[in-house]
């Protein structure tokens, strides 16, 4: 099962809202058997998911959790993370 | 009869009952399958279950952190820490906070719906939390525990829509946009710092904080596990070497090397906050998607009010520097109560962090690097005032060695709990009514400037749309 995740810092607010949007845009793409969370930085580990979403401002904190991170540049812009879901999507299909 | 009567009310009293029954109400309506249903309630129970333990984590770690303090400086010490204060307050008001959160998601919903507030308050766990201290204040004044979740309903209702709007004005000039709103119990600080921008701007303008080469490598300051064990630990051996080694091993440690049992015990914070957190993120999870979906289909033209954060990619540096001067200004605050020789507020450094960097976002965008600068450090001093006015309003609460770390709490906890005390009751449905009064007020009178607004914002429609 391919597994997405979302983290902030405090894995409460804006990582929750990446995971609903993920859930949002992978419905848009008719995409199934992906399943979506969110975590904190403290809280992830190597290989828990297959690719990890993260706001610009925790690139750096981030870039050990996973084989795959993707960054995104702002997290409120929908349009982008459309784009890099389905990117990631077909990375990991 | 009674007996099953009894064992009904011993059941639906039970907090961890009441935040599952809503999780239930919440996968209900999102049309989910049976097995999810099932499975979300009882990892909401579950998780409700979770937070309460971390509570009692947090206050066996506090609790010596407040004897070394009294006997150090022989006043109250403070830590300010949103989650170590809730989980407390949720073991006695816990079934009133969980209901006011509920029910207040429904009053934000209509206000938005029918006002010109369209803000939709995304961020469930400040929400929540600022739900537990309207319980505490309507509890402290008297009320009885339905009037507690009426009037608290609508306090939490009419606050999800009034504190996105004190940054708004702000926000565009962040996100270029009015699309999407900030939700966070920082708010008014976070406000402030705009004000305060905007008002030492002076003529010539200050330089964007962007401009600045600002070293990296301070990632580590956005792991909140790490940040609040490690800023606990200073605190704590700074304190424990005031209050002395001797009284630390006989009274406290047990025998134990005072710098040992005193890093373990900021160790042990940090562990019940990460406890705390991890509850609070399963309590959520059935809820907010719920809220969202709903208030999508209810509401028109909504904006989505979402958590701090957001703001911090529009800005790195303002972030950074944000956060140094909203601490600065903490320490300022500090320095001027042990003068004043008043309960301290220790600056907390996770609340100095979220709210100084999105001061300092918002201080920014309105007059560059000064701005920043003075913004955030006015935050700072705002956050550290404000929860020391906020104790006495508290009631038992204020005697913790912990207490709400943002300034809505402040503003919004004094307007209510100053209300009560000078009018009782009556004086606090007062307030409400004329607050939810004044809503619609305004919606009318600046109907006609929406409509403006609108037609203007129809020309240019094809901006980015953001989060919807």
């Amino acid at each position: 099962m391919t597994k997405f995740l979302a983290v902030c810092s405090s894995g409460l607010g804006s990582s929750f809202m990446v995971h609903m949007n993920i859930d949002k845009v992978l419905k848009e793409l008719g995409v199934t058997g992906i399943t979506v969370d969110h975590a904190d930085l403290g809280s992830v580990s190597r290989g828990d998911a297959d690719a990890i979403f993260v706001g610009r401002d925790i690139a750096e904190a981030a870039a050990g959790l996973g084989d795959d991170v993707v960054v995104l540049d702002s997290i409120i812009d929908l349009n982008e993370l459309r784009t890099k879901v389905d990117a990631a999507v077909q990375r990991h299909a | 009869m009674d007996a099953v009567l009894d064992v009904l009310l011993d059941i639906f009293t039970q907090p961890a009952v009441i935040v599952a029954l809503i999780a239930l109400i919440g996968l209900g309506v999102q049309g989910k399958s049976f097995s999810d249903v099932l499975k979300g309630t009882i990892r909401t129970l579950v998780g409700f279950l979770v937070l309460a333990a971390g509570a009692g984590v947090v206050v066996g770690s506090l609790d010596p952190f407040g004897a070394m303090f009294q006997q150090a400086f022989n006043v109250q010490g403070v830590v300010p820490n949103n989650e170590a204060i809730v989980a407390q307050v949720l073991l006695d008001y816990g079934s009133a906070a969980a209901l006011i959160f509920f029910f207040g998601m429904i009053v934000n919903i209509v206000l938005a719906a029918t006002t010109r507030f369209k803000y939709i308050y995304l961020s469930g766990h400040v929400a929540f939390y600022i739900a537990a201290m309207f319980a505490v204040i309507l509890g402290v004044a008297g009320f009885e525990p339905w009037a507690v979740v009426l009037w608290g309903s609508l306090a939490q209702g009419i606050y999800m829509v009034v504190s996105p709007a004190l940054v708004q004005p702000f926000m565009r000039k962040v996100t270029g946009s009015d699309d999407v709103a900030l939700g966070h119990t920082g708010a008014a600080g976070i406000a402030l710092s705009g004000l305060v921008s905007k008002l030492t701007r002076g003529k010539g303008s200050s330089k964007s904080t962007e401009e600045i080469s600002f070293p990296s490598g301070l990632g580590f300051l956005r792991d909140t596990t790490v940040i609040v064990a490690l800023s606990m630990a200073v605190i704590y051996i700074i304190v424990g070497l005031f209050a002395g080694a001797p009284y630390i091993e006989t009274e406290l440690s047990g025998g134990q090397n005072f710098i040992v049992f005193l890093a373990l015990q900021a160790a042990t914070f940090s562990a019940g906050v990460f406890i705390i957190l991890a509850g609070v993120r399963v309590v959520l999870a059935e809820i907010v998607p719920a809220f969202k979906g709903i208030s999508e289909k209810l509401v028109k033209n909504a904006k989505p009010a979402l958590d701090v954060p957001i703001v911090f990619t529009f800005a790195p540096n303002a972030v950074l520097i944000g956060f140094l001067a909203s601490f600065a200004g903490g320490i300022v605050g500090m320095l001027g109560m042990a003068a004043m020789g008043t309960a301290i507020i220790i600056p907390g450094v996770v609340a100095h962090f979220m709210t100084g960097a999105a001061s300092g976002v918002i201080g920014n965008a309105v007059g560059g690097r000064r701005g920043a600068v003075l913004g955030a450090f006015a935050n700072g001093v705002a956050i550290t005032f404000l929860p020391l006015f906020l104790l006495p309003v508290l009631g038992d609460i204020g005697f913790s060695n912990s207490t709400f770390s943002d300034s809505d709490y402040g503003v919004f906890g004094l307007i209510l709990g100053g209300v009560s005390g000078a009018g009782g009751q009556i004086a606090v449905i007062v307030t409400l009514v004329a607050a939810i009064v004044a809503l619609y007020v305004a919606t009318f009178a600046l109907r006609g400037r929406d409509k403006r607004i609108a037609a203007a914002a129809a020309r240019e429609n094809d901006a980015p749309v953001a989060t919807s």
